[in-house]
């Protein structure tokens, strides 16, 4: 139950990854790119040349590999924080559920399978 | 003076914005979600509020990381919410109370509550869910009061401790009070309960922690700040750190309060939904 600066920074939480500073910074610019989704005309131009608008951004390799690959833990992994990387799904059309699946190896009637049995 | 007569707390999912949207209130999976919200409309029909304090977390529409207060006030005569990136339908604005809203700051300000004022403050599905949850036909319904978002963040570490969140109510409490008008308030606190979203733990619920904290939020808030932060996302998931949303209500309702209704039900999209509704002495 103790809140310490210690705690906070170095508990480790299977398969969480804190959002903090450091990975805040790391995923910078992925997050930029991701926010800049909230407009129509920008996720138009996404899908119109993703590695043109991903190199606007200025994203990593890494970042971009992630992205290519529609792999969400690596978009974590380098930084993406989920609510802006979700702007992205929805660009997709991937509900939450399939992203749920995406990141936990199930299908997406696994993965609601799974939510509902902690009912 | 100005008067708080409740709280209500729900939870934002934005999948609920579709279901109201499609109206699925009798929807087998909906159902005994919706099941919770005709004891709030009845206390809102009774009370008629003049202004509800709408406390969220925006989700990367009002704020972005370049810029990101712990909290932030609306402080304008209306708001609007915005495409978010998925297509959730734009609404009317929301009307204000830029009076109550500059009121609220120096009064917080005053008490050493050092927060964010927002003259424009694009509100995301964490302000406008609840609203709709609560005044159907939101913003256009015969009830509607003047709104004030309050934005806490919990997009990025370090957020705000639960005692801070707690301590930011009872702040916020002094400043609505002591509003010179005949004002009746009513406080939100939106988001949570437990989920997580995020990595190889996504779809994460815990419904023992969410009634632990449904049994203590109305008559021993205190015993909740014992909780770390680190703790809160182990035990709520990643995102069920929104239930700081809900200390920061409780904080402003004072020590008194009635349980008027409680709703819990697993699952909601990837979430643990509850609603609560605690009446002030
Ligand atoms: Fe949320």
């Amino acid at each position: 139950m103790h809140d310490s600066m210690d705690h906070d920074y170095h508990i480790d939480i299977p398969g969480t990854t804190i959002f903090d500073g450091k990975m805040a910074m790391k995923g910078y610019n992925l997050n930029k790119m991701c926010y800049s989704f909230n407009k129509a005309d920008n996720r138009d131009a996404f899908k119109e040349d993703p590695e043109a608008y991903m190199s606007e951004y200025k994203l990593t390799e890494a970042q971009k590999e992630a992205i290519r690959s529609s792999n969400i833990l690596a978009m974590i992994e380098e930084g993406g924080n989920i609510y802006y990387l979700a702007k992205l799904a929805g660009i997709f059309k991937l509900s939450v559920q399939d992203v749920g699946g995406l990141q936990t190896g199930r299908t997406t009637e696994e993965f609601k399978e799974y939510l509902l049995s902690q009912a | 003076m100005a008067k708080i007569l409740g709280g209500i707390t729900t939870s934002h999912i934005p999948a609920v914005g579709n279901a109201i949207q499609n109206e699925l209130y009798d929807d087998p999976y909906w159902k005994p979600f919706f099941d919770g919200y005709p004891k709030v409309h009845a206390w809102i029909k009774e009370k008629k509020p003049d202004v509800v304090i709408n406390i969220y977390n925006d989700h990367g529409l009002g704020f972005f990381l370049d810029q990101m207060p712990t909290f932030a006030i609306g402080a304008a005569n209306e708001y609007k919410n915005e495409d978010e990136g998925w297509g959730l339908p734009e609404l009317d604005a929301f009307p204000g109370h830029s009076e109550l809203s500059w009121h609220i700051i120096e009064s917080m300000v005053a008490d050493e509550f050092d927060i964010t004022s927002c003259q424009e403050l694009p509100v995301d599905h964490g302000f406008v869910v609840p609203m709709q949850l609560f005044w159907p036909g939101a913003p256009h319904n015969a009830d509607m009061p003047r709104a004030i978002p309050i934005s806490a963040n919990t997009v990025q570490h370090p957020i705000p401790t639960l005692k801070r969140a707690l301590d930011f109510g009872k702040a916020l409490r002094k400043g609505i009070e002591s509003f010179p008008e005949d004002l009746t308030v009513v406080v939100l606190g939106t988001g949570g309960l437990s989920h997580q979203l995020d990595g190889e733990r996504a779809g994460f619920i815990n419904r023992e922690f969410d009634e632990y904290c449904l049994n203590n939020i109305a008559h021993n808030p205190e015993e909740l700040t014992k909780i770390g932060r680190m703790e809160l996302v182990e035990k709520a998931g990643a995102q069920g750190t929104e239930f700081l949303m809900w200390m920061m209500m409780r904080g402003a309702l004072g020590d008194n309060v009635t349980e008027i209704t409680r709703n819990y039900h697993i699952p909601i999209s990837n979430t643990g939904a509850g609603t609560l509704l605690l009446e002030c002495a």
